[in-house]
């Protein structure tokens, strides 16, 4: 990693924000109206699967991951997988009681 | 008089700083995602509770809050982009909003609660009693993780608002050259102008232990198009601890609202 004091970036445009803040309202959007339909148990994972693509979307974009280093972008995959962990590990106990 | 001309780096560590922020974040996400977890365990154990008791929050008032939080999202996407193009008018301005919109959110939230409050619905309450284990337990799952979301907004607002006068009070940038260590170095010695011919225009006192830190004061953005990564971190870290509360809302809302 090369990290001077002459680092510099080209400053993100404004639209790129607003582009951002649209696909967000849109997802949001969907999100409210699959609400509507009946997926029955699979619902859930419909609601957490629109979630998780705006989650990434507010990372990426809103929160710069994907100009970050590599390092920024393993410390949130470990958190990720600790979680899944937890809640995997949990559930193998939880569903089978 | 001979001048002995010391190599002094500014020192400022930007991407140490947002890695410590980072490693923050990861302690938040840790501490709902706990709250998740505990929700998740009970749902499956109650699932017809947990919707009927869904269905007493108002999703109009959870959707307007989730666009709400994500536009004041953009706004503080926009004010970080606004510094970094040298335009403070409209960071201020964006700062503000996103304030503002975090107090619409608190209000919301306000006029949520206390409607709760009035159907006999809050933690311990007689009314709530009376109903199935699995609807007491979504209630208390949903003040706890929405209570605790609300102060990190609160938190937040509290943030930007120092942000906001950290901005506004900041005509002139300073770059910063010697601090710390570098000081030792420099003590006893003076700060000189030189002209192309080494000639001092202007002679500082001496520097001694009085002095904390040496800086020369710049207009305010002097290269607009360009932006060194490690200015305005302050406020890029208030952005990301804005940005996660916000990713928190956005798995608490369908958890919450839509499972009706």
């Amino acid at each position: 990693m090369h990290h001077d004091l002459e680092t510099t970036h080209e400053p993100t445009g404004y639209g790129v924000y607003v582009l951002t803040w649209v696909s967000l309202v849109v997802l949001t959007a969907i999100t409210v109206t699959a609400a509507g339909f009946h997926f029955g148990a699979l619902s859930v994972f419909v609601a957490l699967g629109i979630a998780c693509v705006k989650a990434g979307i507010v990372l990426s974009w809103f929160m710069h991951l994907r100009e970050e280093p590599r390092l920024f972008h393993i410390i949130l995959l470990i958190t990720v997988l600790v979680l899944v962990i937890f809640i995997g590990l949990t559930f193998t106990d939880v569903l089978y009681r | 008089m001979s001048t002995h001309s010391v190599a002094l780096a500014r020192h400022r560590d930007y991407v140490g700083s947002k890695v410590g922020m980072w490693l923050f974040l990861v302690t938040e996400v840790v501490l709902f995602g706990g709250m998740f977890l505990l929700y998740s365990v009970y749902r499956s154990d109650y699932p017809h509770d947990f919707h009927a008791a869904a269905g007493e929050l108002d999703t109009l008032v959870g959707t307007i809050n989730t666009l709400v939080l994500l536009t004041s999202s953009l706004t503080m996407a926009l004010s970080i982009a606004a510094t970094h193009h040298g335009n403070r008018r409209l960071a201020l301005i964006m700062i503000a909003v996103t304030v503002l919109l975090g107090g619409v959110f608190m209000v919301n939230k306000y006029f949520e609660w206390t409607a709760k409050f009035h159907h006999g619905i809050y933690p311990g309450s007689p009314f709530l009693l009376a109903h199935d284990k699995g609807e007491i337990i979504f209630f208390g799952l949903y003040f706890t993780m929405t209570g605790i979301h609300g102060l990190h907004v609160l938190i937040g607002m509290v943030l930007l608002t120092v942000m906001f006068f950290k901005v506004l009070g900041r005509p002139a940038d300073s770059v910063e050259f010697v601090s710390g260590h570098g000081l030792q170095r420099a003590d006893g010695g003076a700060l000189a102008l030189l002209d192309a011919s080494g000639h001092a225009l202007w002679k500082s006192e001496p520097i001694d232990g009085s002095i904390e830190r040496i800086v020369v004061q710049t207009k305010y953005r002097p290269v607009p198009r360009r932006f060194r990564v490690e200015d305005f971190s302050l406020l890029e870290n208030v952005g990301l601890y804005w940005h996660i509360v916000d990713i928190v809302w956005i798995f608490l809302f369908p958890l919450f609202y839509l499972i009706t």
